[in-house]
Parts: C-alpha cells; structure tokens; sequence
C-alpha cells in the first residue's frame, strides 16, 4: 500500500475572479486521521471535491491513493468514501435501505452486505432502529448512519466533511468517540475537515491549516503549537525576588519572563530541559511549590496563523 | 454497467413506492391508475376497447402521464434533498446513474400501462366475453408494445433532461406539466367536438392505413427519444452538476 495516501502540488480552483484552492501542496500519509482546519468558506470542501475528482481543478495536480484525479478520478472514487456537506441520506428509504443501496453500489456480495450493515449499525447503536425511516431521525443519527455509509464498502482512505457540524455537544462528543474508535478498528485513512478545533485535538494525528485557499501550516498538532508560540513554564511558590528574574533571563534558552504574585512565567526559545532552571531557582533562595510545562493549545497556535496571515494580508 | 443500472433502479423503485403522499406515486397511486385505466374505462368503452384503432391511439399516451408524474424528481429532487453529490462521488459511472434514473421512469410507466392494458383485457373478455377470447390482432399488439415503449421513453428522457436542468423538483413538474398539456391537447379537445365531427374522425381514423401511421409514429419516436438521449447524456456532467 502506498505510504502517501494523498499528494496535491500546486492544487488550484477558481471560480470566476474568486480563488477557492490557491496552490496546495501537501502530503497526507496513509493511516492518520487528518485534519483539515480552516474557517467557513477557506475552501476545505472545495479541496475535498477536487480530491474526489468531482471538480477539476484550475491547475496543478493532486493524487489520491496513487492515481491521478483529473485522469483516474473512477479509481480514486472506487477506493474511497465521502461524508460530504450534506450527509447524503434517502429520507424517505430506511437506515436499512440507505446501505443497502450503497453496499449495492459497491457491489458487495449480498451476504457481506448484510453482515457489514449489521456490524456497523450495531456499533453505532442504530441496528434497533434499522426498518424506520431515516428522515425521521435526529441529526446526530442521520451523521452515524452516513458516517456508516462512508466505511460500509471497507474504503482505504473516507473523506469527512465537518462530520459534527450542526450537532449538539453532546451529540458532536459521541460522534467523535465513534468515529476515533471506528477508525482505529478498521484502520482507515480519514481526510476531515473542520473548524471545530477541539475535535481537531481529539481526533487527528496531524492538521492543515487553510485560509482563504492557502494553506498556512501543515504538521503534527505539536509542531502546530510550536510554530504558534514556544514551550513554557509555570513556576508557582514564594520568594521570587528581581535578581533571580533577571539570572533567568540571561539565560540563553529563557526568551522572556512575566513575573506574577507569587508566580513566574518563563518562556522558552525552544523546547528545553526545565531542570536546570528550577534548579537555579531553588539554589538562589526561592520557594517553590508547583512547576508546570505548558503548550500553546491547538485554539491559540490557529489564532496566531490566522492573525499572521491577515497581518501579511494587509 | 447493467448491475449498476439495476442497482439504481433498485433504489429509485423504493423511492417510488414510500413516496408522494399526494398520490402521484406510491403503492396507492399505482393502485388507482390501475383501477381506472385497466377496469373502468374498458368497462365503459366495451368491446370496442379492444377492436378500435382509437384505443392504440390514446394507449400510447398513457405512459407519458404516468412517466410524467415521477421523472421530474430523478436528478431536481436528489439536488433538492442534497442527496446528489454522494451519489456522484459513489463508484457509479455517469452513464450507469443516467441510464439507472431513465430506465426506472420507463419502467415505471411502460409497466403501468401494460398491466392496465392487460387488466382491460382481462375486464372485457369478463364482461362481454361470448366464448371466444377477445384480445387486440397480432398487429394492434405489437403497435401498441412499441408505441407505448417509445412514448415511455420520449417522456422519460424529456423529464431527465428537464430534471437536470431544473433548480427544483417544482420548476422540472411545471414545465413537463406544460409539456404534458402541449402533447394531451388533442386528447382533451376530442368531447369537445360536436357529435358529427367526432363521427367523422373516427370514420376518418378507420379508414387509414394504421400500419403505415404506427410505424411512422414508431420511427418519428425513435429519432426523438434518440435525440433526447444525447442531449441528456452531454448534459451530464459530475462538475456542472455539482455547481448547479
């Protein structure tokens, strides 16, 4: 199997004088979950649509699971499976039928087909509820049944696009949990979007950031955080005195610090061992109860690309 | 392909019978038609439902109505409901999802009307039946097979086309009802006509050559339907219809 699930280089759409994907490269390694962040109207389903080879894009060049989207977007479509914008479900058919149908579609023999839709409606406790009629179902069961849809024909690589847009947070929670734990189990690539970073966080292994059409930043969600903004460290206790904050600073690893009511915070050039510091601390007098590391969260390090996209913007 | 055909008409055949509490479809529509058009109005003919070239004449169009009535939902509904992009993004070819949505309108309408047909048969050979079993001449048969196959299909790739062309399922029912009406104008101006005049048409009508007038018929439906077909297969394009 191909180590590389998706490729794009220079991958870009236009429609008119808006520019929807403003040449993307990136590289989706098979097996993750990854995200794909940006607000509304970045242009994240419009990169799905043009990786499905449902759009065909202004130029440059993308490859899904090898092949190519603009001449084999048949096999790119064969292999894989879409939760799109719309979560795609016949209202007036039941659950039952809506898989049916798209096990039918992927000409699955009819007793794997059964045996699939009973495996999967069963693992997101739909399988009671199999003969109603879907459109009669709350949101968040019409996302599980399509996200069952997506996995029915066992896809290597499924597209999500915001699979918990919409839903309640309680709802939105569940989803995830069932999707992180089908995704383990059947070892798929998954290709999700959202601006939801929290389930960014929760989910994915690595993320792209989009704005506008561009692609910002791409890595592991540290690296993401790292590019935002540095490591630091939390220093709780008593008897932080001005020479000791000073010592600190010259250090060579210490980029800043912000003195507190009996709190320091220190903030690295660069991930660093926090022992030596600690140790000087506790060497010149002060009392220190609590030290903590800390990371930019996922919310920060996308605020600060996004702010520094319209800085260089403007 | 044909499984994949199939497989479409699979779904859209589900979709027919839940559907349309309005009565223009589902199991009870088709139940209605079939009492009216298969029992009611052969009763009230007579035998000349079957020995009249009239009724080949106005059979043909009965699957037009029929076909009609459900076509404009094959591609304006799946966009309405959003169910469209998932379908294209399916492994399904462009030609199997066409091909699927139009067979589905045709044999819906072709079928319909042939169990009607049957069913009148059936109705007069129970009524008037006097020993021998009354049924159409092997010609008038073979006609209205064709005829009706044909006008299925004019009426079926008339509604794909208007259906992937339309916004809504409503704009795609307006203009196939606009159709409709064009195509029953002659059929509804006929008891509009003084006694002597329709007399005289159906005299008119006995007197022609119906073989010459079918195959024509059967030949000009052909091009049409052919026509159609081509039409709605340039039409049918994944990106265009994603962007729609």
């Amino acid at each position: 199997m191909n180590s590389i699930a998706i490729q794009t280089q220079d991958l870009t759409r236009t429609f008119g004088p808006v520019t929807a994907v403003d040449k993307l490269s990136l590289e989706v390694p098979a097996g993750i979950i990854f995200g794909f962040l940006g607000p509304n109207g970045s242009g994240k389903t419009t990169t799905i649509r043009l990786l499905l080879g449902l759009l065909e894009p202004t130029a440059g060049s993308a490859q899904v699971l090898g092949y190519d989207t603009r001449t084999q977007s048949d096999e790119i479509r064969l292999r894989t499976g879409a939760l799109l914008e719309f979560n795609g479900i016949y209202e007036r058919l039941s659950a039952e039928d809506n898989l049916e149908f798209y096990g039918r579609v992927w000409r699955m023999p009819a007793e794997e087909r059964r045996s699939r839709i009973r495996e999967l409606l069963t693992q997101l406790d739909l399988w009671d509820r199999r003969h109603e009629l879907s459109g009669k179902w709350s949101r968040g069961m019409k996302q599980k049944l399509a996200i069952a849809r997506a996995l029915l024909h066992r896809p290597q690589l499924v597209f999500l696009d915001e699979p918990t847009a919409g839903l309640d947070p309680i709802a939105a929670a569940s989803l995830r949990e069932e999707l992180s734990q089908l995704a383990r189990r059947e070892g798929v690539t998954i290709f999700l979007t959202t601006h939801n970073l929290d389930e960014a966080e929760k989910l994915c292994q690595q993320v792209g950031v989009i704005r506008q059409g561009k692609l910002l930043a791409v890595g592991t969600l540290d690296e993401l955080r790292a590019q935002a903004s540095a490591p630091y460290l939390e220093v709780l206790g008593r008897g932080f005195t001005p020479e000791m904050v000073a010592a600190l600073r010259s250090r060579p690893e210490v980029a800043d610090i912000e003195p507190g009511e009996g709190r320091l915070v220190v903030r690295y050039v660069n991930s660093v061992d926090s022992a030596p510091l600690v140790s000087q601390l506790v060497a010149a007098g002060a009392q220190v109860e609590e030290v903590r590391k800390g990371k930019a969260s996922l919310e920060e390090a996308f605020l600060t690309l996004m702010n520094e996209e319209l800085s260089g913007a403007s | 392909m044909l499984q994949d055909i199939f497989t479409i008409m699979w779904k859209e055949a589900r979709e027919i019978a839940v559907q349309r509490p309005n009565m223009r479809g589902g199991w009870l529509g088709m139940l209605v038609f079939i009492g009216v058009f298969g029992v009611l109005i052969p009763l009230q003919t007579g035998p000349s439902w079957i020995s009249s070239p009239a009724t080949m004449l106005m059979w043909s169009w009965v699957p037009f109505i029929l076909v009609n009535s459900i076509v404009a939902d094959s591609f304006a509904g799946e966009r309405e409901r959003h169910t469209l992009e998932t379908l294209l993004a399916s492994r399904l070819s462009d030609r199997a999802i066409l091909f699927g949505k139009l067979a589905a309108a045709v044999a819906y309408g072709w079928g319909l009307a042939l169990i009607s047909l049957l069913l009148g048969v059936i109705a007069i050979n129970t009524a008037h039946g006097s020993g021998g079993f009354l049924f159409f001449s092997p010609g008038a048969a073979a006609g209205i097979l064709a005829l009706t196959f044909l006008v299925a299909a004019f009426a079926g790739t008339l509604g794909i086309l208007v259906s992937l062309r339309a916004s809504s399922v409503r704009q795609a029912q307006q203009t196939l009802s606009m159709a409709m009406f064009v195509v029953l104008i002659p059929l509804l101006a006929l008891p509009l006509l003084p006694e002597s005049a329709q007399a005289n048409l159906v005299r008119f009508l006995a007197g022609l050559d119906m073989t010459a007038i079918v195959t024509g018929g059967v030949v000009l439906l052909l091009a049409a339907d052919i026509l159609l077909l081509v039409l709605a297969m340039l039409r049918f394009q994944r990106a265009r219809l994603i962007l729609d």
